[in-house]
Parts: structure tokens; C-alpha cells; sequence
């Protein structure tokens, strides 16, 4: 892919990530934090290609250790988003409450 | 099943696509969850996509798949028993990971590359490969330093080492330096001394932050990130790197800038400023100044006969696990006919909307909690303020005294009550270090002890009367 069209790819994701976080409340400050680095634990599609294409011993052991890492991150980061927001659940289902 | 490029590049699409709508529902409270688990079928689509696409020269798929769960059982875990206090640090680790991971990825696509550079010179890959490097690594070294400092395993206060400033410009060349090399080059010898100095740079690039700046410096680092899986994904030429990467990055510089903003400073306020100077150096001595201590049952008394009670959360609800206590108290308050609201101060406590998260678990009406904006006018007609476990975020310092860290951050202007109650463990200064003057207010009482048996024994208390 040409360089301008990747170009072209970031400067419109820029503009999508400033558009839909812009209005967001304190109240999920926390949440929406955890879920966009959880997000950015889709580097594990990199680490996994590095990984298979691997040709030496030395390379494959680092591209595991990317896997593990980012694994960790994807994982590990929409759980506890998920637990997170549990609790938010709980509170909305007494809707009628005051 | 092998799908063709055309194939990984729309399911690639369809991953952005949940992405992108997993942000927009984790800015609504409804729906936030939703958004989160729509994120996640994302990301397991597009990693199916990656197997299911093998080309002839990828190989490796059991130990990669061992890899996979490998970390799976460490993070899971990891994320479900973690407590609520812990949290935040927890953020920060598996934000640092993911930097790492990234720098690894463009290490080895470094290695890969330079075998082939003499048949292919392009710039923009090398750049790519060298700014992921870089800022991967400062991501994942900083996450680690403010990890350490949140977990309190190192002092919680600004680290100053005799010659930071220079230091910190040394490791910066250094880096550039490198950063050009690599760039010019395509040396992975270089890629990995930039590595180190980059590595080197994160930790004296977070040291000297504390107090109260922590959560922008989380929140900056998972931007930082962002921006490192997006260029990996330059490296890669791989769209969903990119875009998901840059969504992340481009959300989180608003989000910095937010809560910077909630603190009223710039972001290179909080990154630098300890570095220019200025009193940082805080103080743990415990003053002898007197002070009002009341007892439980006064406490109880200046609440059950209040028309309008504001209660300020901070870090030491969450670590007594106090929040089921003072819901049940404001509901005993409710109950006498009087008005309970919350002010939530933006950085209260150790993660941006932190005391959010924990009154939520303790199913306090979210209409009762009050940004600072919306309480601080109610301070005027409030009887009673009860602060619980919060010092940074009241402390008027932060209005009066130039030198002081938090000076210029907006606080929670609670002088502004008829009586102010603190409940504190201790007369320690809280996360910043400074000496909160609010203490010594002839308006001022102090109830001693765990916020959680305080506030349970004031909670008898106003049953009994």
C-alpha cells in the first residue's frame, strides 16, 4: 500500500478517535481508558505475524514473548474493563431508585 | 478455510468497525459494556482472520497458540481478583505490555528488513520502525515506574535525581540520535541500543512525577501506546494496526487533555514540572499544630441534624472499602429528610473517575454524584461536608501557595460549608505531600481511624438517636 494511502488511513482514524471520545463523561473517565488499552492489545495480530514468519530460533523466541506480552494487554485489558462496568450494571438495573 | 488477502483486509474492516463503535459506547454509561464486549468480538475476529490466512512462510502455529494462552492464564486471573483499589496499577501494566510487545514486533521486523534493504530503501517503513522502537520502549518502562509507584513497591513522590534535567536531554539525544540511525540505516544493531537508551528515557521521564499527577501520566502512556501499535502498523502495512492504534492514541490525547485540564495545568506541567523546579519535595513530618478531633457520636450529631450534606470521596474510601458504608449512611441521612450529594473531584483518588467506578459497585444513584463544577456552588447552602478519605483534592494550597505542587489545580472549595468533617487515618499529608491548612479551620473536626469502622460506627451512632 502507497504511503499516501496509509497517510490518508491515520489522518481520517485521528479524526474518528478525537470525534467519539469528545463528549464523554468523568464518570467514565476510568472505563473508557481501560477499554481503549485494551484496544491497543490488538498488536498481538502484529506479534503473531513476526511470530510465524520467524526464521531463526532467536527470532521466534522474541515474537513469543511479543505474543505473550500483547496477549496480556488485548485479554487481560477487555476483562477488567468488563469488571469495571459490572458495577455500572448494577446500579442502572434499580433504575426506578430516587 | 485460507482466506485471500482481499478476504483478511475486509474482515480487518469489520475488527475496525467494532472497534471504533466499542469507543463510542464506552463514552454512555448504557452503553458501556456493550461497547467493551463488541471491542473484544473485534479483536477475536481479527485474530482468527490472521490464522485462517497463513501464507506458505508462516509457521510455528502450536507454540504460537501455547503463547497465546500462556498469557491468557496470566492476565485473566490477573484482571478478575484484582481489587478495586488496585486497579488503576493494574491499567498501567497491561498498557506498558502492549508497548513492549510493539517494540519487539518492529525489533524483528527491523532484523527481517535489513536482509532485504539492499532490493528496497523505504523511509517510511525505517522511520516507522524507529518511532515504534522509541516510544514502545518509554511506554513500557514508564508503565512499569508508575506500576511501582501505585503499588507504593517505591515512594509515591516526585524522584529527583542531582542532575535530572541534563540527564533526561542526555537520554533524549541519545534516543534521537539512534532513532536517525536506525532510520538512515536500517541497523537492528542500533535498533537495540535504541531500545535500551528509550528504556532508559521512560524511567527518568516518570520518575519525577507524583502525587496527584499519576493519572494523566497513566492515561498519557496509553496514549503513547496507541500511537506505537499505530505505527507498527505502518511497519506491517497493516491497516488494523493503524487504525486502531491511531483511534487509541487520538482518544487518549483528548482524555489526557481533559483531565489535564480538570487539574488545571498543561500536560507539560505535570510531566516537567517537577524538573524546573520548585517545591516538590513535599513533607511527610506530622505537624503539631492543634487540631478539632470529635468523636463518632458528634459526628453523627452534626449529620442527623444537617438539612444538606456533601460527602468527598478519596483514596482512602477505596482503601478501607468504604463505599457500601457511606451509602448505607446517606441512605440512613435520606431516610432523616436530608439532602446527600457527592462531589467528585476529576482526579480523586488514583485513576481519573476512580470514586465513580467504586460508588457504582456500592449502587449509590448516579444522579447524587456531582462533578466539581455542578457541587461547588452547593458548598454555600451545605450544612455539613463530610471528606472522607480525600486530602489533595480539598486543599486549599492549591489556591494560596504558589510554590506548592498542586498549585493552580482546581479543588473541591468545601471551606465553603458551614462544618467540614475529615476522616482520616492518620495526619498524614495526603499523595502530594503538602500540609493541608483546611485541617486547622476552626470550622474543621477530625474523626481518627479506618474510614470504613468511622464511618460504621457514625453510622450506629445516627441509627441510635
Amino acid at each position: 500500500m502507497s504511503g499516501v494511502a496509509l497517510l490518508t488511513i491515520f489522518v481520517l482514524a485521528v479524526f474518528v478517535g478525537f470525534e467519539v471520545v469528545s463528549k464523554v463523561s468523568t464518570t467514565l473517565h476510568t472505563p473508557l481508558m481501560s477499554g481503549a488499552n485494551a484496544i491497543h492489545g490488538i498488536i498481538l495480530v502484529g506479534a503473531v505475524i513476526v511470530a510465524g514468519e520467524a526464521h531463526t530460533g532467536f527470532e521466534l523466541a522474541v515474537g513469543l514473548l511479543a505474543t505473550v506480552l500483547s496477549t496480556v494487554n488485548l485479554v487481560g485489558g477487555f476483562v477488567v474493563t468488563d469488571r469495571m462496568l459490572e458495577m455500572f450494571k448494577g446500579r442502572t438495573s434499580r433504575g426506578g431508585h430516587r | 478455510m485460507r482466506l485471500s488477502g482481499h478476504a483478511v483486509e475486509v474482515v480487518y474492516l469489520i475488527a475496525a468497525i467494532c472497534f471504533i463503535l466499542a469507543l463510542k459506547g464506552l463514552s454512555s454509561p448504557r452503553t458501556a459494556r456493550r461497547g467493551n464486549l463488541i471491542g473484544a468480538v473485534g479483536a477475536v475476529v481479527a485474530l482468527v482472520a490472521v490464522f485462517a490466512a497463513k501464507s506458505s512462510d508462516f509457521d510455528h502455529v502450536p507454540a504460537i497458540l501455547v503463547a497465546i494462552g500462556v498469557g491468557a492464564v496470566i492476565a485473566v486471573p490477573a484482571a478478575r481478583r484484582v481489587q478495586m483499589t488496585q486497579m488503576p496499577q493494574l491499567v498501567a501494566l497491561f498498557n506498558g505490555v502492549g508497548g513492549g510487545a510493539a517494540a519487539l514486533v518492529a525489533l524483528l521486523e527491523l532484523a527481517a528488513y535489513s536482509q532485504t534493504a539492499g532490493a528496497r530503501h523505504d523511509l517510511l517503513n525505517q522511520a516507522a520502525i524507529a518511532f515504534t522502537v522509541l516510544v514502545g520502549s518509554v511506554s513500557f518502562s514508564g508503565s512499569v515506574v508508575t506500576f511501582a509507584k501505585l503499588q507504593e513497591i517505591m515512594t509515591t513522590r516526585p524522584v529527583i535525581l542531582p542532575g535530572a534535567a541534563p540527564l533526561l536531554l542526555a537520554g533524549l539525544a541519545v534516543s534521537a540520535g539512534l532513532g536517525t540511525g536506525v532510520y538512515a540505516t536500517a541497523n537492528p544493531v542500533l535498533g537495540v541500543l535504541l531500545m535500551i537508551a528509550a528504556l532508559t528515557v521512560g524511567v527518568m521521564i516518570v520518575l519525577p512525577v507524583g502525587g496527584a499527577d499519576v493519572p494523566i501520566v497513566i492515561s498519557l502512556l496509553n496514549a503513547f501506546t496507541g500511537l506505537t501499535v499505530a505505527a507498527g502498523g505502518l511497519v506491517l502495512q497493516n491497516t488494523l494496526l493503524l487504525v486502531a492504534g491511531t483511534l487509541v492514541g487520538a482518544s487518549g490525547t483528548i482524555l489526557t487533555r481533559l483531565m489535564a485540564a480538570a487539574m488545571g495545568r498543561p500536560v507539560t506541567g505535570v510531566m516537567f514540572g517537577a524538573l524546573r523546579g520548585g517545591s516538590t519535595a513535599g513533607s511527610t513530618a506530622v505537624s503539631d499544630r492543634p487540631v478539632r478531633t470529635a468523636g463518632p457520636e458528634d459526628v453523627a450529631v452534626l449529620l442527623a441534624y444537617a438539612r444538606k450534606v456533601v460527602v468527598v470521596p478519596g483514596y482512602g474510601l477505596a482503601v478501607a472499602q468504604a463505599q457500601h458504608t457511606v451509602r448505607e449512611l446517606a441512605e440512613v441521612l435520606e431516610a432523616r429528610g436530608i439532602e446527600v450529594l457527592y462531589g467528585i473531584h476529576p482526579v480523586a483518588g488514583r485513576m481519573p473517575g476512580h470514586m465513580n467506578v467504586l460508588l457504582a459497585e456500592a449502587n449509590v444513584p448516579y444522579e447524587s454524584l456531582k462533578e466539581m463544577d455542578e457541587v461547588n456552588p452547593e458548598f454555600a447552602t451545605t450544612d455539613v461536608v463530610l471528606v472522607v478519605g480525600a486530602n489533595d483534592v480539598v486543599n486549599p494550597a492549591a489556591k494560596t501557595s504558589p510554590g506548592a505542587p498542586i498549585y493552580g489545580m482546581p479543588i473541591l472549595e468545601v471551606s465553603g460549608a458551614q462544618q467540614v468533617i475529615f476522616l482520616k487515618r492518620s495526619m498524614r499529608p495526603g499523595f502530594a505531600g503538602i500540609e493541608n491548612e483546611l485541617l486547622f479551620d476552626p470550622k474543621t473536626s477530625l474523626l481518627f481511624g479506618d474510614a470504613k469502622d468511622s464511618l460504621t460506627k457514625v453510622l450506629g451512632a445516627v441509627k441510635d438517636l
